[in-house]
């Protein structure tokens, strides 16, 4: 699948995964976007950066543990994934604590990205 | 860009996120995000001080449905959905912060 | 110009679907085009042709298929979405239809602006 177009996506996820199935979409649409030929970039922030936790174990809440499918995303050339460095902070947690290789980026840096893209979509 | 946000300031930190984070710009605050634009809102400091990056404004229309019409803060613009049509053109990008 | 609306959330639950609405129809009226709304997550229960309010509330599915019907509206409804929450062709309102992610990713590279309402 291929589009005339190319135009830069950002995916601003926001959200922790399991108790909403926000995070599960958003995962979904990122791959269809990159099937278009889209510039796809993911962002973590807030409650988004728990996607990215290693050690997830769903077996107890007998739903899908969806989070492998983060490492396996650098397959579909999707390789622009960025943390917001606070947000990794008020949480406790440190980029060791993450299942794929991200940029940690500062909050500015983060809004000036924003502003460079065509399509912002949240989940 | 505009960024819309939809969360009151006192149940999530979303308009918080958006404040800190985007370089500035437009910022529209519809359904339960009115609040943050009310006067006497503890909120309402932060808003102020934001004033100088962001132009800011309200949907009426939510803030009439609850009964706050008469307290929107100085210095906050209101639109109707029409405004809010023309904000989401004027702008070459829009993010709502959910 | 040309817009495409994203709604994510169910109707009567939550405001989206309604912001949503007033959203398109006021664009409409301002001359512009709303190319395209997507239904995704509960969104897809916008779809549901057994929805029925009481008498003296809005009819939140009808209204999305008369603006359908008036403006050539295109509503499309996540499919994976809403084969999990039950929504099919058999249920599905007028003006309607089922389709992939990939019209949401359309929307977002034909559109001059894509605006997203959930929670």
């Amino acid at each position: 699948m291929s589009d005339a177009v190319v135009k830069k996506f950002m995916f601003v996820n926001r959200k922790a995964p399991y108790g909403t199935i926000y995070a599960l979409e958003s995962l979904e649409v990122v791959l269809i976007t990159a099937a278009f030929d889209q510039d796809v970039s993911l962002v973590f922030m807030d409650d988004g950066v728990y996607q990215l936790k290693k050690g997830q174990q769903t077996k107890g809440i007998e739903t899908k543990n969806f989070s492998p499918a983060y490492r396996a995303l650098e397959g579909y050339d999707i390789e622009k994934l960025y943390v917001d460095k606070e947000s990794l902070a008020v949480r406790g947690l440190t980029e060791d604590d993450l299942l794929v290789d991200v940029a940690v980026l500062s909050r500015a840096e983060m809004g000036a990205l924003m502003d460079e893209q065509d399509v912002v979509l949240s989940f | 860009m505009l960024h819309i946000i939809n969360k009151s300031p006192l149940t999530g930190t979303t308009l918080d996120s958006c404040l800190n984070t985007a370089a500035g710009g437009d910022i529209l605050l519809i359904e339960d995000a009115v609040y943050a634009a009310t006067s006497g809102n503890v909120f309402e400091e932060k808003l102020r001080a934001a004033m100088g990056r962001f132009r800011i404004s309200v949907l009426r229309p939510d803030l009439e449905a609850r009964g706050l019409a008469d307290k929107i803060v100085d210095g906050v613009s209101q639109v109707d959905y029409a405004g809010f049509v023309d904000l989401a053109a004027n702008n070459k990008t829009c993010q709502s912060w959910l | 110009m040309k817009f495409g609306i994203v709604v994510n959330e169910g109707p009567y639950q939550h405001q989206a679907s309604d912001s949503a609405y007033l959203f398109a129809k006021a664009a409409i009226e301002k001359g512009h085009e709303v190319w395209r709304v997507f239904f995704y997550h509960d969104g897809v229960h916008n779809a549901s042709k057994l929805t029925e309010p009481p008498q003296d509330d809005r009819h939140i599915v009808n209204r999305w298929t008369k603006l359908a019907e008036e403006h050539k509206v295109d509503l499309v409804v996540c499919v994976a979405a809403a084969l999990r929450r039950g929504i099919k062709e058999e249920n599905l309102a007028q003006g309607f239809r089922i389709s992939g992610l990939g019209q949401l990713v359309e929307a977002g590279t034909k559109c001059d602006r894509l605006v997203t309402f959930g929670d």
